[in-house]
């Protein structure tokens, strides 16, 4: 209901407002007031027929009203006129009534006014006559305090001169009394208060004697002062106020710079020698010896008490067992954050301190601070000393992260060093020291490395001497690090050792680089320097670490071939013939994978060059083809010394008919095979010429050597100088040469057939030794025959095998005194018996 | 600088035999011993001319038996040893002779050469140098630079020391030295040393090097395991007194100092087969012949080792007179090692390669199946060592 009658209000309201508006609207528009419409009006009000225009023309608008409109229209014209006029008359009756009120009451306003003005004068008239009065009243009474004011001014300066002077006259006393209660602090400050004035008024008696009793108050509290500084018994937060106080009693501050640190080092070098006490258990062995020995003696002794009593030991027991991590905890812990402390409480006593007080002019910031620095940098440089030695003795390779966290912390808690310092070179001697570390790790790695290869070679080794029959026995590669299997049955046959072998290193170098990738994680703080990500990774580990233990594989195996070579096959030919496939295996694969492994997991980016994977391959090639050659070699050599010996020890002139073939020769045969069945384990077949289809039937004729023939025939011509050139070609050109020890290839087939030149080789240089009667070439004969039956199916060309039987043959038949040959029938038939 | 190609003579014997006439120093000549069973054993005589690059050969008869060693008098040019094999009643024993050749072997040959070739002249024989106790000789050493009148015959596990007196028709062992070991131990060859007087002899046998003193006919040194396999010769330096080549069945050729004897100084390995011979050239000792069965000669240049490292060093009088030479030469680095050059011309094993007595330059080498090639050390070297 009450909204209802506000709406209702307000609806009025609004109506009446509007109507006022547009009543003040004609208004305006008759006075021409209107200025908004003012151009639109100029155009409209010219025209004279526009009722409200100003140049409103009545008679043309009657004029054209008359001319324009019907009849109809004008009367309607007129009563609407009339009606506007009627409108217009009663709105202009209501201005005039509303105007006119206002106008009466403004005037009652202002004749009261009239009467309110009077009345205000008259009081203010009073008023500034008080004021006058006041006035005159306060001039009498400043007058008469005067005198008074003067007196007491003067009195309250005597006031305090007096209080002044009896505070200096109790000085003494005041000072000593702090001195008995060690409220040193305060005792400064009085005289510090009274120092000046002291100073200044010196000349009079009363005074100097004052001033000498402070000064030896003071002096005696300078010296206690420097005694507990001297004692250094106390806390830091003491030792600092110490020296604050001193500082304030002008005490020579670079000598308080010296004191203050030497002070500090007696107590850092307290830690130091805790320090190198532990990284010295060797000193005190012989007494760790003494201890045990006694203890083993005691049983003796039958439980005499003092044996079991603690014994009283100076020196710290042995902590040679305290690790790395320990030792470099120790040495945070107390050595650096108590250098930090000490770097601390320095600066802010020396440097700051005083760079506030009135000590900056005589240059005392930039002595303490050089004096700081030389002092932080040498016991920086024995701390570094004693954690490298400590560094140093960390020889065994078993766990590097222990390592890693080490140096990780020591190198974070020297941050804190950079910070209080910072143009101090001790960070960067720290991290230095975490190079060099690092370096020494990876060489230790590297000759851990070498020693595993070696040790699984010799239990290679063991394993190629064991006897095949205790396979069962033998566990071999037991005790290697852990990479070989040391099963049930221990690999015996070469294939197995091989990969046994090949994977066990593979592995010991994946877990070596995991050990030392240790050094590049990320949450280690020093594996972000440059350091760490460049030349660590392609210097350090790439090429001294892994580069080096493929060069050293390598060349570790080119030394058997030497070694062995003079000392008469020290090495089993198989160990030889097994690293030559190892070698070989590395250049086709396992050098790039590791390699590749190795630049994966470091990321490596070469910035230096580094040896090229190709460099290695070719090396490994080198080593691979050395060894398989002096296993030729090798092999060949032993058969070749049966030969040898079968013939240098048989008198072939005076020997029996041949009725079998010699022992030798099937010995001969033997070991080819089995030579043939090893190789065959580790190298492919390879290829040989096609053999023609009667190969092991061939015959041989005595004087095969067609030129040998001819000379025989003609043994009397006359030699003479020939065409030499002519000659020559025309006997290459028949005649193919044959290195006896030249290289052979990566398989079987080329390895066989270099022994079997080798041997062949031999037996046929020994037959020109001797000389035979009829039945020592006829046994040769038979033995050749036999030696063609089985070694040509071994050989690339048997051809090869045909001309060395030949030749031997041949040379036999010289060499013969008696050459009646056997016939060939009796041969066959002779060594298919055999 | 186109080199001479080499010259090849071939003899109808087989051959291992060679040897520089030593005592001849104008004309180039070697002498060949053959190997037959069957027929008569000849000495060839090549003299090499060597303007015109042609052979003249004479044959002188041997016929004791096929001959394994021979060795020229350093002093008379007509007097030859020689180690053969006689076989006699399914026996083969091993003998040595000092011989003579006939006076008139120069012109005889060249009067008539079809008959020389049938009727070759004989040796003479002056005196054997073996007697009962002592056969199986494997070597004859003539006193290097001497007169002709001390031998040394090594024979089985002996070394005997022989005075050739009244023009060498008589030999009488003055003193010997046995090997004493283990076995049956036999020296397989040797080498009179040219050094301190000449009085000491290095030896082979098996692997190892043996040095004797001559006074005293005791060992003086004893290189075990020299090779890996046997030792099959040996050379003295011939400007260097304690510098030895070896060579044997493991390929290898070694440079010994014999003060030290753990380690051979340098060692070479050019070779595919046995070395049989290795010689120093008598008057540039860098120069080193080895001669194998892989039936190849090879010619190193052993500079690093030899008694001109640096080159030929100038001497005083040039210098003064150039001292442009004299810079150069000082900035000169010391000479690299290397293989001169490989002969390959032998088809048959290689088991004797010699230097020439006369001409520095030239040398021979004697394959098995008798061929003899006489080659020249290439010119470039040649004028690179002289100038």
């Amino acid at each position: 209901m009450d909204g209802e009658a506000d709406g209702l209000v307000a609806g009025s309201e609004s109506e009446e407002s509007g109507r006022k508006r547009r009543v003040h609207g004609m208004l305006k528009l008759y006075y021409g007031m209107d200025e908004e419409g003012k151009a639109a009006e100029m155009a409209k009000s010219l025209d004279p027929c526009d009722i409200n225009g100003p140049h409103f023309d009545h008679e043309v608008f009657l004029n054209k009203l008359r001319r324009e409109c019907s009849l109809a229209e004008l009367m309607d014209q007129e009563t609407c006129m009339v009606k506007q006029i009627r409108s217009l008359d009663s709105d202009m009756q209501t201005l005039v009534y509303e105007n006119y009120n206002k106008f009466i009451s403004a005037t009652d306003t202002i004749r009261k006014m009239k009467n309110d003005f009077k009345k205000m004068e008259d009081e203010m008239d009073g008023l500034s006559a008080n004021m006058a009065a006041i006035t005159e009243f306060s001039a009498c009474i400043s007058g008469t305090l005067q005198d008074q004011h003067a007196q007491i001014t003067k009195l309250s300066g005597v006031h305090t001169l007096l209080r002044k002077l009896q505070f200096l006259f109790e000085l003494p006393a005041r000072l000593n009394k702090c001195l008995e209660l060690q409220a040193y602090a305060q005792a400064v400050r009085s005289h510090r208060r009274a120092r000046c004035v002291l100073q200044q008024y010196s000349h009079l008696p009363s005074f100097k004697g004052i001033q000498d009793d402070c000064h030896a108050i003071m002096d005696k509290l300078a010296q206690e002062l420097r005694q507990k500084f001297r004692d250094g018994g106390s806390s830091a937060k003491d030792l600092s106020e110490c020296v604050e106080l001193l500082l304030q009693l002008d005490e020579p501050a670079e000598e308080l710079c010296d004191k203050f640190l030497s002070h500090a080092r007696s107590r850092l070098e307290s830690d130091l020698q805790g320090l190198e006490a532990e990284i010295r258990p060797y000193p005190s062995a012989p007494a760790v010896k003494d201890a045990s020995a006694r203890r083993l003696a005691s049983p003796a002794a039958a439980g005499s008490p003092t044996d079991n009593a603690p014994k009283p030991s100076a020196i710290p027991s042995p902590t040679c067992n305290t690790d790395i991590l320990e030792f470099i905890d120790r040495g945070c812990n107390e050595f650096v954050s108590s250098l930090c402390l000490v770097i601390t409480s320095y600066q802010e006593l020396f440097i700051n301190h005083a760079q506030k007080g009135e000590l900056v002019s005589k240059n005392i910031p930039q002595m303490a601070s050089g004096k700081l620095n030389a002092f932080v940098d040498d016991l920086a440089a024995r701390y570094f000393s004693l954690v490298e030695q400590r560094i140093q003795e960390e020889k065994g390779v078993g766990d590097n992260s222990l390592l890693v966290r080490a140096l990780d912390r020591f190198h974070r808690r020297l941050q804190a060093v950079t910070k209080l310092l910072p143009g101090s070179a001790v960070p960067n001697q720290g991290t230095e020291i975490v190079m060099r570390a690092a370096k020494e790790r990876v060489k230790q790695y590297l000759s851990a490395l070498q020693s595993f290869y070696m040790d699984s070679l010799t239990d290679v080794r063991q394993a190629l001497a064991a006897p095949r029959l205790t396979v069962a026995s033998a566990s071999v590669g037991g005790g290697l690090l852990g990479g070989m299997a040391s099963g049930r049955d221990a690999p015996n046959s070469l294939p197995e050792l091989l990969s046994s072998l090949s994977a066990s290193i593979l592995n010991q170098i994946k877990s070596v680089l995991a050990s030392v990738h240790l050094f590049t994680a990320k949450d280690i703080a020093f594996s972000n320097k440059p350091y760490f990500k460049g030349e660590f990774c392609s210097q350090g580990v790439r090429e001294s670490l892994v580069v080096s233990f493929i060069k050293f594989v390598c060349q570790s195996s080119r030394q058997f071939c030497d070694s062995a070579g003079d000392k008469g096959g020290s090495t089993p030919p198989a160990l030889l013939l097994l690293l030559s496939r190892l070698c070989l295996d590395y250049e086709t694969s396992t050098i790039s994978y590791i390699l590749t492994l190795t630049d994966e997991q470091f990321l490596v980016q070469h910035h230096s060059p580094v040896t090229p994977v190709t460099t290695l391959c070719a090396e490994a090639r080198e080593a691979a083809q050395k060894l398989l050659n002096h296993y030729v070699k090798v092999q060949g050599l032993i058969i070749s010394q049966m030969l040898r010996k079968s013939v240098e020890t048989r008198d072939w002139v005076n020997t029996i008919e041949p009725r079998n073939v010699r022992a030798v020769m099937k010995r001969v045969v033997e070991d080819t095979t089995s030579i043939d069945v090893q190789v065959g384990l580790l190298y492919e077949e390879g290829v040989r010429k096609a053999h023609s289809s009667d190969s092991s039937k061939r015959t041989f004729s005595v004087y095969s050597n067609s030129r040998q023939q001819a000379r025989y025939a003609a043994s009397y011509t006359p030699s003479a100088p020939m065409d030499t050139n002519l000659l020559s070609n025309i006997h290459k050109l028949f005649s193919e040469r044959i290195d006896i020890f030249s290289s052979v290839e990566f398989n079987k087939v080329s390895v066989i057939t270099g022994i079997i030149k080798i041997s062949l080789k031999t037996f046929l240089e020994c037959v020109r030794l001797r000389t035979f009667g009829r039945f020592g070439l006829q046994q040769i004969q038979v033995d050749c025959h036999y030696l063609q039956m089985y070694l040509w199916r071994f050989v690339s060309d048997e051809n090869l095998v045909h001309f060395l039987l030949d030749e031997i043959v041949g040379s036999s038949a010289h060499r013969c005194l008696d050459p009646a040959p056997m016939e060939q029938s009796v041969i066959e038939v002779i060594c298919e018996r055999g | 600088m186109e080199d001479d190609a080499p010259v090849i003579y071939g003899l109808e014997f087989q051959a291992r035999a060679l040897t520089a006439q030593t005592a001849e120093t104008d004309a180039i000549r070697f002498l060949v011993g053959t190997q037959s069973l069957k027929f008569d054993n000849q000495i060839h005589i090549i003299d090499f001319d060597d303007e015109n690059n042609i052979i003249n050969k004479n044959v002188l008869l041997h016929q004791a038996g096929e001959i394994w060693h021979i060795g020229a008098s350093p002093a008379d040019k007509a007097v030859l040893t020689t180690c053969y094999n006689k076989t006699s009643d399914s026996r083969v024993v091993s003998c040595a002779a000092v011989w003579r050749m006939p006076s008139d072997w120069e012109t005889g040959s060249h009067e008539s050469l079809d008959d020389s070739a049938h009727n070759p002249q004989t040796l003479e024989l002056l005196c054997h140098l073996d007697d009962s106790a002592h056969s199986n000789v494997a070597c004859v050493l003539w006193e290097p630079m001497g007169d002709g009148k001390r031998v040394i015959s090594l024979a089985d596990n002996h070394a005997l020391l022989w005075d050739l007196q009244e023009s060498s028709t008589q030999a009488t062992v003055s003193s010997s030295a046995t090997l004493e070991g283990k076995g049956q131990l036999k020296f397989t060859s040797g080498k009179w040393s040219p050094h301190h007087n000449c009085s000491q002899l290095a030896t082979a046998n098996d692997t190892a090097i043996r040095g004797w003193d001559l006074r005293t006919m005791r060992q003086i040194y004893c290189i075990e395991n020299a090779h890996g396999q046997l030792v099959r010769d040996l050379d003295f330096n011939p400007n260097r007194q304690y510098y030895l080549a070896s060579c044997g069945d493991d390929c290898k050729v070694k440079f010994w100092d014999v003060r030290n004897v753990q380690e051979p100084v340098k060692t070479l390995e050019e070779h595919s087969h046995w070395v049989w011979s290795v010689r120093y050239n008598h008057s540039h000792d860098q120069l080193v012949l080895t001669a194998s069965s892989d039936s190849r000669l090879i010619l190193s240049n052993m500079v690093s080792i030899s008694s001109e490292p640096f080159g030929h060093l100038v001497d005083d009088e040039e210098l003064s007179e150039g001292e442009d030479n004299h810079q150069e030469d000082k900035g000169k680095e010391p000479l690299q090692d290397s293989v001169v050059s490989t002969y390959e011309e032998h088809e048959d094993s290689v088991y004797a390669a010699e230097w020439s007595s006369a001409d520095p330059w030239l040398f021979a080498s004697l394959s098995y199946d008798g061929r003899l090639v006489i080659n020249r050390v290439p010119r470039a070297l040649k004028y690179s060592i002289l100038l």
